[in-house]
């Protein structure tokens, strides 16, 4: 056993290197405390109750879509009783949620969630910047 | 209150069947007629297309072969290869004629989408959900006039400017007129009705007698796009 020395210090960085990624975020705290997102500056409410939102916004934009497309049904009235124009680029990010960048894709890149939303539907700040 | 996942289906629900409710007491059928005289005063104008391929964010793709197109201008021999009357041939040959989507009654392409993604509506708008599509090109196929186009490639880096409020497509996805439904709904006539210099075009309720599609039809004589196909197409042209 002359090389103890050597396999001790070598599984022991193997050990450091593989648990890297946890001391690194242990370190910087990202693990508990989830993404940064940006929420709306002036609207205090959104369509639906924020903890409905949080869990099934897919939901309810998928019947937004159903409705508007297939039925011509453009109007959402809110738990509320406030009435909304169901668009996603007009109602959704140009009225509440002023990024897309800050809050859609914040919360869908922690996640890991790739949505084609965006690949037809237009941010409405990049239109104003004309052409990519 | 807060609106429960029941109640709040149960509302689209009743929503959805009350617009259907209304759809049956008002009967509307949406219809055109182009005053092609009126439109071939103006040599060379582009307005309609313009007014419309801006709003719908159509790119330009400079090569034929991915061209995507809502409505062009079609030389009259090609676009009514039917009228066989050869002394009118030849007062209109080369002439151009604005066409688009016929927003058939018997519509081709609505039979043979696999996915549904397109689809007649009740007040005759042919229909197109984009986001069903899936790129089979079966309507590209079916529809007679060369009325839908196949994104070839990605079409958001030809826009030179982008209009927020209408969606771009994607690569891969079929696209055409959908008669403005988007207007329609807030009340507002078609784009490049409205922005034809000329009014050569009208656009109305062909269920309305009183409306302007029925008088014009009712005065006029007009044809239609290769009818022998037995399509009814709904957009007319007074010749």
């Amino acid at each position: 056993m002359r090389d103890r020395g050597w396999i001790y210090s070598g599984l022991g960085l193997f050990l450091i290197l593989v648990t890297y990624p946890f001391w690194q975020n242990l370190r910087a705290g990202v693990t508990s405390k989830g993404p940064d997102l940006r929420r709306p500056a002036e609207a205090k409410q959104c369509v639906m109750p924020v903890s409905y939102m949080r869990t099934s916004h897919m939901d309810l934009l998928a019947s937004w879509r159903e409705n508007a497309v297939r039925d011509g049904v453009r109007t959402f009235q809110s738990a509320d009783g406030q009435t909304y124009n169901v668009s996603l680029s007009g109602t959704c990010i140009t009225q509440c949620h002023a990024s897309k960048e800050e809050f859609c894709d914040r919360c869908h890149n922690y996640a890991s969630v790739s949505n084609y939303c965006w690949d037809c539907h237009v941010d409405p700040r990049q239109a104003h910047g004309s052409a990519r | 209150m807060i609106l429960d996942r029941k109640s709040f289906l149960r509302l689209t629900g009743l929503s959805v069947l009350a617009r259907k409710l209304v759809a049956a007491v008002t009967p509307k059928r949406w219809a055109m007629v182009v005053d092609a005289r009126k439109c071939l005063q103006k040599e060379g104008c582009q307005k309609c297309i313009e007014a419309c391929h801006r709003m719908h964010n159509v790119p330009a793709f400079a090569e034929p072969r991915h061209e995507v197109r809502w409505i062009w201008k079609e030389p009259f021999e090609r676009a009514f290869p039917s009228q066989e009357n050869l002394y009118s041939q030849a007062a209109f040959r080369d002439k151009p004629f604005p066409v688009f989507c016929n927003h058939c009654d018997n519509p081709p392409c609505v039979r043979v989408c696999p996915t549904g993604a397109t689809w007649k509506r009740d007040d005759g708008i042919v229909m197109m959900d984009w986001h069903r599509c899936i790129g089979c090109r079966y309507c590209v196929a079916a529809c007679p006039y060369g009325s839908r186009s196949f994104n070839w490639l990605d079409p958001r880096p030809r826009l030179t400017q982008m209009n927020a409020e209408f969606p771009t497509r994607t690569k891969g996805v079929v696209e055409k007129c959908t008669f403005c439904e988007e207007r329609l709904a807030r009340g507002e006539a078609p784009a490049c009705v409205e922005a034809c210099p000329e009014k050569a075009m009208v656009f109305g309720n062909l269920a309305d007698p009183a409306s302007e599609v029925r008088q014009l039809l009712g005065a006029r004589y007009t044809v239609r796009r290769k009818p022998e196909l037995g399509t009814r197409p709904e957009v007319y042209y007074i010749v």
